[in-house]
């Protein structure tokens, strides 16, 4: 029987963490991913972990623990926001190219400046080419359904990467909702044993040296590997999640369908804001508009040839971005989708919304406004505008 | 991705068979990477000038003095960049250093 609880975010992270077990957890304190490493050095110091836990000085310290101890073979977690997760920037890239499986919750929060501590994506999409894999959750129980899954998928013999779990700061990880967890023994079962192979710093029997100079007769070969693994992650991500379903009856593909079979008009969103656009299109079927949404779960790898699928018949298109890529012409979401549509032979039009920057509220009147710009793009054929911001004074 | 797979990685290697992470397997593999491409000036030794003073060997920065029972018999022109180091030390002018074709 899976156990009922009413956690916040950060605790059901924190908990997953705990069921995991790992060797080696290294973190520093940062708001709003903070409670984090905070309850996890509880469960520490009162030994339901045997985790080393490694008070570090910065973030780029942590994450430089945490390559070192995957490297020596360990089953290493850490968790971050924001600036943190911009301070082990470089070591991120290090962590990917040297296909160290380290899993880490990022709990989604505006990168300054202007300092901001509230919720936005602008962390975890400006990592999007580290190389990570990238899971997004809609709520404190994806966090946790991820976070278990995501030490499958990373140490997958056809992967070997790191993941990123995300999770918006705050409207998830501080708020209190009902989840449901797994027995520690079914997540333990789930995880299996840890092993790292024989390629490891600490295998007495077979000396290695990694992290070596790659000059350019090589070093273009191991990022075309690299490359390789994010492709097979996507066939593992679906393999792990068919297993966990199994396991907890709760389905996860690399994004969510909701109310898509007959869709005329529909958002592409990421995280939380999903949850409060599924009550908008429950209001717009209501009154027999055909709104759907898609939810993506999996930014890396990106799922393009699935959300060409999903979304050709659809006959308008908004995506949402909760940060901007400032590259003038919409967030990366929206760049993303877009492309992936263009081999398309019927392809929707479709509209960018950059939404919610630092922690602005995005309520169902907002998202009901960009439903009725799509309906109105249908209606008369017209696109006003490509590239917009949804909820900023103007 | 292979366990204990011990390649010689070369400029052949291909992307499939290059190891993980660039993951070194076995200690002094340095020696297969043939540097003497980089080089631009090429030192020539003469034996019949050579006084065997042995100047040369230890101030090489890439152990392409070669050395045997005591004695300099040429230089490793897979590792020599070049630099020139023991043209300059060489008391006797043993070397000469020219311009690598």
């Amino acid at each position: 029987m899976a156990i009922r609880e009413r956690l916040s975010g950060n605790e059901a992270v924190a908990t997953a963490m705990k069921q995991i077990n790992p060797d080696v957890v290294a973190a520093f304190p940062i708001t709003p991913s903070t409670e984090v490493p905070q309850y996890f050095s509880q469960f520490v110091a009162n030994g339901s972990v045997d985790t080393e836990f490694v008070a570090v000085e910065s973030e780029h310290s942590a994450m430089s623990a945490c390559v070192g101890a995957s490297a020596a073979g360990a089953r290493v977690m850490t968790a971050t926001s924001a600036n943190g997760l911009a301070l082990m920037w470089e070591i991120l890239y290090i962590a990917a190219s040297s296909r160290l499986p380290i899993v880490m919750p990022v709990i989604n929060r505006a990168l300054s400046g202007p300092i901001n501590i509230h919720n936005d994506h602008s962390d975890s999409m400006g990592a999007r080419d580290s190389g990570w894999i990238q899971l997004y959750s809609e709520d404190n129980q994806e966090a946790y359904d991820n976070i278990i899954q995501a030490i499958r998928i990373a140490e997958h013999k056809d992967v070997r990467l790191p993941v990123m779990v995300c999770m918006d700061g705050f409207i998830v990880s501080h708020s209190v909702e009902n989840i449901e967890l797994l027995e520690t023994e079914k997540v333990k079962e789930f995880v299996g044993e840890y092993d790292p192979g024989l390629d490891t710093l600490l295998n007495p029997e077979q000396p290695v040296a990694m992290g070596p100079l790659d000059l350019p007769p090589h070093y273009f070969e191991h990022k075309r590997q690299q490359a390789e693994a994010m492709k097979n992650a996507k066939e593992v991500i679906l393999e792990i999640a068919k297993e966990f379903e199994a396991l907890t009856g709760r389905k996860y593909g690399l994004f969510e369908e909701y109310k898509m079979e007959d869709a005329e008009v529909a958002i592409v969103v990421l995280n939380s804001t999903a949850g409060t656009a599924k009550e908008v299109v429950d209001e717009l079927r209501e009154k027999g508009v055909k709104a759907g949404l898609v939810k993506i779960r999996v930014f890396r790898p990106f799922p393009v040839e699935e959300l060409r699928e999903a979304l050709k018949h659809v006959k308008a298109v908004a995506v949402m971005d909760k940060a901007d890529s400032f590259s003038a012409a919409g967030g990366p979401v929206f760049v993303e989708t877009r492309a992936a549509l263009y081999d398309a032979e019927t392809r929707p039009v479709m509209i960018s919304y950059i939404y919610g920057l630092g922690g602005r509220d995005v309520k169902t009147d907002d998202i009901m406004k960009v439903y009725e710009d799509l309906l109105e793009i249908v209606k008369t054929g017209e696109v006003k505008s490509v590239y917009n911001y949804l909820g900023v004074r103007e | 991705m292979k366990d204990n797979k011990k390649v010689t990685i070369t400029t052949e290697t291909t992307w499939k068979e290059i190891t993980p992470g660039g993951i070194v397997y076995e200690a002094g593999n340095a020696h297969n990477y043939k540097t003497g491409e980089w080089r631009s000036m090429r030192p020539i030794w003469h034996s019949e000038k050579c006084k065997q003073c042995l100047l040369c060997f230890p101030v090489c920065p890439d152990s392409s003095i070669l050395v045997e029972d005591g004695k300099v018999v040429g230089i490793d022109y897979d590792h020599c960049k070049g630099c020139g180091v023991c043209v300059n030390v060489c008391p006797f002018n043993v070397f000469d250093f020219v311009k690598e074709e």
